[in-house]
């Protein structure tokens, strides 16, 4: 409680003081302040909303086709007068595929954590505050997922469910949703046997309005920052998907795919080569550095 | 005492609706107690059955007549505080009755847990860990009550008008978060938001016990204020024997789980019948220095609660213990016939015990 005081002057017990009282800040005010400040954190969330903003504004911004081919404009090198970022082995203008495969690869980046956080999330709060024959099934099921690396239960879903944007969907919010229920249980478990639970308990409140009241403003720090850390291993397995021919299918641009089509071509234009990659490697250390900046944030000790 | 055969009035006859205030008249015990019993199961593997049991409660039974303030004492895992959960049904009880003003809790006729909770409410010791750090004051003094069903104005005025009870100023206040009050200001938290639900029991679980001592004095005068202002009763568990002293009309004494002895404080404090409560009030340091305690006058921890002793449960560490009391577990009893009890052979006359003597209400006092 210290660390957070010390800036501020701490609240005086007696005597009423004349003029306004220091303005009280609850624990997100403190964590979106404390993030706002760091400068790590302003740089990654700067890169992230202006790849987000290129990738929404795609058909706007794009000086051509992503999906025009051209037979005598292949293998453009970067830094072409036209095509400013080159083109790819069908001669599409390797910007304009980036920016709209952004959208793709942004998308698979967030979305299957989001699902995966709202189900994994309810799983493992019903499993902590519920505790007992509940959390043993639920908790026993989600250990099964544990059995097998997540790339490759990944690709083992994808591969059962064939290729596709919603079958990737659903097997990336499959690896996700075991995790994200195993860190969601442990906190609640945690918040659940805190006194000012026993205390709302004898006040008489159900079960329902102290996990709303009482127990989610406590786990959802802990939730967020271990999805957000999920966000950037989202990307790189949905581009592997993606690159083993399980994910978005072609000709539709996404960083992945785009890998893997210009694999071929890596020994003549290397350089066009390594941009998808070079999209992926951004995106994902941004979010892992933003994960991070929101783990220093939020650990208050309050 | 009476406890025993009083414990079953509840179910007859009492009609199971919400109780009004006051029901019973004030003859009625505000809460009567009767052979709670609570057995935590430790399980030995991960696939084996409950093998061993913890015996933290085990038949407790006592009353409290309204308006009075029962200090419950105890060594630390004697079960003062599972006693108040149980009471507050935090834990459910594996067996025994608890009736609160003539309606038993629980039961196809008896009061509901909600409604028994809107009358009895707990303070506890950790003002800290009682306080959920991410909710305003008033968030969680209004929490209780919106649970109740209250709606958000009459809610929001009640905070303010606990908040004022309890010496806070609600405008300085309500909107300030666990972290940025002291520990006075917190444990004044606590007592506002037991107090917001308009209760007629209130249960201190060592409710001032982490408090300085300054602040501590404060917190006890507000109680004693707020319990003749909104005619509380309170039962008051403490380790501080100066302290249950201080607040008690009657004082209870814990070992092992059951209680030992019973009775008004001043007769308690002044001829403690059991040796338990005799070397615990030995224990309490004198101001003077002349009166130097030399060696502990209760030697050793108390045994396993796992595996209690036979008979009485004391007997291990008690300079009276005889051949009967390895036998014989003694019961509650009233050797001199008044308000104070014991559950000890050698004060009970005719026990067997070399020292109980046989009859009548003379008792030696054999010093330790």
């Amino acid at each position: 409680m210290s660390t957070l005081t010390s800036a501020e002057p701490i609240a005086v017990a007696a005597a009423p003081r004349k003029g306004r009282r220091p303005a009280s800040r609850s624990f997100w005010e403190t964590a979106w302040r404390r993030l706002s400040r760091d400068p790590v954190a302003l740089t990654c969330g700067a890169i992230l909303l202006v790849v987000l903003l290129a990738a929404l504004l795609a058909p706007w911004i794009t000086p051509h086709d992503p999906y025009r081919t051209s037979m005598a404009r292949r293998l453009l090198p970067v830094g072409d007068a036209r095509h400013w970022l080159g083109t790819d082995e069908l001669g599409r203008d390797l910007l304009a595929r980036l920016i709209y495969g952004g959208r793709m690869s942004l998308f698979m980046g967030f979305a299957p954590v989001a699902l995966a956080t709202l189900i994994g999330g309810f799983l493992g709060i019903v499993a902590g505050y519920c505790g007992g024959a509940i959390n043993m099934a639920i908790m026993r099921i989600t250990d099964v997922f544990y059995a097998f690396p997540s790339v490759l239960l990944a690709v083992a879903i994808s591969g059962v469910l064939g290729a596709g944007l919603v079958n990737s969907l659903v097997s990336l919010t499959l690896v996700f949703t075991p995790p994200l229920a195993r860190v969601a249980e442990s906190v609640t478990t945690q918040v659940r046997n805190q006194d000012y639970v026993e205390a709302a308990r004898a006040t008489g409140a159900s079960g329902w309005r102290i996990v709303l009241g009482h127990v989610l403003s406590n786990v959802t720090g802990p939730i967020l920052i271990y999805a957000s850390s999920m966000i950037s291993v989202s990307i790189v397995i949905a581009s592997g998907l993606s690159f083993l021919g399980l994910g978005v299918s072609p000709p539709n641009a996404e960083w992945g795919l785009m890998l893997n089509t210009l694999r071929q071509s890596i020994y003549v234009a290397p350089l066009n080569a390594v941009l998808p990659g070079l999209m992926i490697f951004i995106v994902s250390m941004s979010s892992n550095l933003i994960s991070d900046s929101l783990r220093s944030s939020m650990d208050v000790k309050v | 005492m009476s406890m025993f055969m009083r414990s079953r009035v509840g179910f007859d006859g009492s009609p199971a609706t919400a109780s009004a205030l006051d029901r019973g008249g004030p003859a009625q015990p505000l809460l009567i107690v009767d052979g709670i019993r609570k057995y935590f199961p430790i399980t030995s593997g991960r696939f084996g059955g409950a093998a061993t049991y913890v015996k933290a409660v085990d038949g407790v039974g006592f009353e409290v007549a309204k308006g009075e303030t029962l200090g419950v004492v105890g060594e630390s895992g004697c079960g003062k505080s599972t006693t108040a959960r149980l009471l507050i049904r935090l834990i459910e009880p594996d067996a025994g009755t608890i009736v609160l003003d003539g309606d038993p809790v629980g039961g196809p006729r008896g009061l509901t847990l909600r409604e028994m909770r809107r009358q009895v409410q707990m303070v506890f010791q950790d003002s800290y860990a009682s306080l959920n750090p991410r909710l305003t004051i008033k968030d969680t003094i209004t929490f209780g009550l919106k649970a109740n069903g209250i709606d958000r104005m009459t809610a929001a005025r009640r905070a303010q008008t606990v908040l004022d009870l309890v010496g806070l100023n609600p405008s300085m206040f309500d909107q300030r978060y666990p972290h940025e009050l002291s520990g006075g200001q917190r444990q004044r938290v606590n007592i506002a938001r037991a107090l917001a639900v308009e209760p007629r029991l209130v249960i201190l679980d060592e409710a001032v016990s982490a408090l300085d001592k300054s602040v501590e004095a404060q917190v006890l005068n507000l109680l004693r204020e707020l319990k003749r202002r909104l005619a509380l009763t309170y039962i008051f568990i403490s380790h501080d024997l100066n302290v249950v002293q201080h607040v008690s009309d009657r004082v209870l004494v814990m070992y092992l789980g059951k209680v030992i002895e019973l009775g008004p404080v001043d007769l308690l404090y002044q001829r403690p019948l059991h040796p338990y409560t005799e070397g615990l009030l030995s224990s309490r340091l004198s101001m003077s220095p002349r009166k130097r305690i030399d060696k502990p006058p209760l030697s050793g921890d108390p045994p396993n609660p796992i595996n209690p002793p036979s008979g009485c449960r004391f007997r291990t560490r008690c300079h009276l213990a005889e051949d009967i009391c390895g036998r014989l577990e003694p019961k509650l009893g009233a050797p001199s016939g008044g308000p104070h009890v014991v559950a000890c052979h050698a004060r009970t006359p005719s026990s067997g015990h070399s020292a109980a003597g046989t009859a009548g209400p003379t008792i030696t006092f054999p010093s330790p």
